[in-house]
């Protein structure tokens, strides 16, 4: 057990000092959230107007920012199993495979490093909207709630990309279905548009959609008078998940070595 | 806990076989067909065979990299397949591709590669100074992995394999890809490996002259098969007499040649190859103007004759059928 706590974080902290190092890359992911923020929310920002949408009284941008927070946590994970990919093209992934690292602390270090740098762009993506003039009614407990939702969210998606990378070891291949998920999941959920409004099917596949339930979650935390009815349940389902395709994604390596 | 007796042998694998999916549709691939082997220990061992012949298929299956479908592999004593946990504590790996982090420093690597082991922190920074000093790269311990030379890239690899001090140290291609100076500077190293830290070395290669040089003991692989082992010298030496090869200007006469010289007095072992026929001969010298006589006699041009002692190329020939150069390419 310590074995495995001292490995996750030294392999945590490999990654967090290349990170350091190239802070250029932290920067390129905040490009898209930007745009998400500023130039489409500028786009849609009478959208509020129509009757039934959102909260009386919440800016479009107000309504946008827990989306784009979950849309970057999502896009960001999607992309998480690149490092592994890395790892099989240098002899590294051999090197730890055959060490006394377990691959549970390989998954754990790829996860909490996903989890460190999601936690930053959340930080940027709020502290952006709150200087053009978003407010959240939810205060500190609200933005904290949106935290942990987005890092529940990264976990759930960082471990997918994981095992799809231990599955199909090719960076074309985990690129192309890492964008034909993220795009639509993110379309299928109310993180720009109040799905109220949308097609009743939409508002069904949203319902198990885990992208709608970090967004749901972090926009009921935010609001005045939260709908916990609707928070926790999806909170707890994000949990779930996220240790379940932890565990799927540790699996994936046996895959990976029986066909090495 | 029981004081284990050290086992004599470092590695002893038997009967491994291993067979891999080619896609679908396709052939399963066999990589290994039975392949036994025995390295006591603190021996460098050298593994030689041409690209595909099973070589690397081995190191994985020793590393607990990939498991065997028959046979079984002890490393120092221990079954790779029921306690794959305990072998990794005892074995260093330097895998064919560079192993390093690109990004971290030469030191960072090896500290880092230290504490995964098991080193705590200040034994992990000892170590990693120790290992940076003896290779002889001090200075450049705190540059970034990706500035190094590829020379410099594979020593780092290597000290990486030494972190932990282990019994049994895996060295897959150590130099495949390395210009003439930094090999010969990677041997040295590899040698006085052997000499001080008294561990067992396995080493593959497809090179035969690193072969001869490194490996105390070898067996030569074809096929996913030890085709033979000995020593270099008793590998050589198995093989009376020289070898004589006659190249031509045409590969068409070559079988023509192979059946002309057949006949003559004291030739055994005759192969073709492209343009070059090649024959054992008790006494070479002699033989050569025979050969030559006969030739002449037929009307078939020859472009040179030559004359040599037995090396590692005609072990391989002798046992494979084909040269290895031939086989790699």
């Amino acid at each position: 057990m310590t074995a495995l706590a001292v490995h996750s974080g030294h392999l945590t902290m490999r990654s967090v000092r290349a990170l350091v190092r190239n802070p250029a890359y932290l920067l390129i992911t905040l490009v898209q959230p930007v745009m998400w923020l500023f130039l489409f929310g500028q786009l849609f920002k009478n959208v509020v107007d129509i009757p039934g949408f959102g909260t009386p009284g919440t800016s479009y941008l107000e309504f946008l920012t827990p989306g784009v927070v979950a849309m970057t946590a999502l896009f960001s994970a999607a992309w998480a199993g690149t490092v592994y990919i890395d790892d099989m093209g240098r002899g590294v992934m051999d090197r730890l495979l055959a060490s006394p690292v377990s691959r549970g602390a390989m998954m754990n270090a790829t996860l909490l490093y996903q989890s460190i740098t999601c936690i930053v762009q959340t930080a940027v993506v709020v502290a952006l909207a709150y200087a053009a003039g978003a407010r959240f009614a939810g205060g500190v407990r609200g933005v904290a709630l949106m935290f942990v939702a987005a890092v529940l969210l990264t976990l759930v998606f960082a471990a997918l990309s994981n095992a799809v990378a231990l599955l199909v070891r090719q960076q074309e291949a985990l690129i192309g279905i890492s964008q034909l998920l993220s795009l639509p999941l993110s379309f299928l959920s109310s993180a720009m548009i109040d799905t109220r409004l949308s097609p009743g099917w939409i508002q069904t596949v949203a319902r198990y959609n885990p992208m709608d339930w970090a967004v749901v979650v972090s926009r009921e935390a935010l609001s005045a008078s939260p709908d916990w009815g609707a928070l926790w349940p999806r909170l707890g389902a994000l949990a779930g998940l996220a240790l379940v395709m932890g565990w799927l994604a540790t699996r994936a390596f046996t895959a990976y070595q029986r066909s090495s | 806990m029981p004081t284990s007796k050290a086992p004599a042998l470092a590695i002893d694998a038997r009967r491994l076989t291993k067979m891999y999916a080619a896609g679908r549709g396709k052939e399963p691939v066999r990589a290994l067909g039975g392949l036994t082997l025995a390295v006591q220990c603190g021996q460098v061992f050298g593994l030689l065979g041409p690209n595909g012949a099973g070589k690397s298929t081995t190191v994985r299956i020793l590393a607990t990299l990939a498991r065997q479908d028959g046979g079984e592999a002890l490393v120092d004593g221990l079954d790779v397949r029921r306690d794959p946990g305990a072998v990794r504590r005892r074995i260093g790996l330097v895998p064919q591709r560079s192993c390093s982090d690109p990004v971290a420093t030469g030191r960072e690597n090896l500290v880092l590669a230290g504490r995964l082991q098991g080193l705590g922190g200040r034994d992990a920074r000892r170590r990693a100074d120790e290992l940076l000093e003896r290779f002889g790269f001090s200075e450049d311990g705190g540059r970034q992995a990706k500035t190094y030379s590829g020379g410099m890239a594979r020593k780092l690899d290597v000290a990486i394999g030494l972190v932990h001090r282990p019994s049994v140290l895996f060295l897959d291609e150590p130099t495949t890809g390395l210009d003439p100076q930094a090999r010969s500077e990677m041997w040295r190293e590899i040698e006085r490996l052997a000499a001080q830290e008294r561990m067992t070395v396995l080493l593959t290669t497809h090179y035969l002259d690193e072969a001869d040089h490194l490996a105390e003991r070898l067996a030569i692989i074809d096929h996913g098969r030890v085709v033979t082992e000995g020593t270099p010298d008793e590998l050589k030496r198995e093989l009376a007499g020289d070898t004589v090869a006659v190249d031509l200007d045409d590969s068409d006469a070559a079988p023509i040649v192979a059946q002309h010289i057949s006949t003559i007095d004291g030739l055994s072992g005759i192969t073709t190859e492209g343009r070059t026929v090649r024959a054992r001969a008790v006494h070479g010298a002699r033989a050569v103007p025979l050969v030559l006589a006969r030739l002449e006699q037929a009307g078939i041009p020859v472009a040179s004759a030559t004359v040599s002692r037995p090396s590692l190329d005609d072990v391989y020939l002798a046992h494979a059928g084909r040269t290895f150069e031939g086989a790699t390419r």
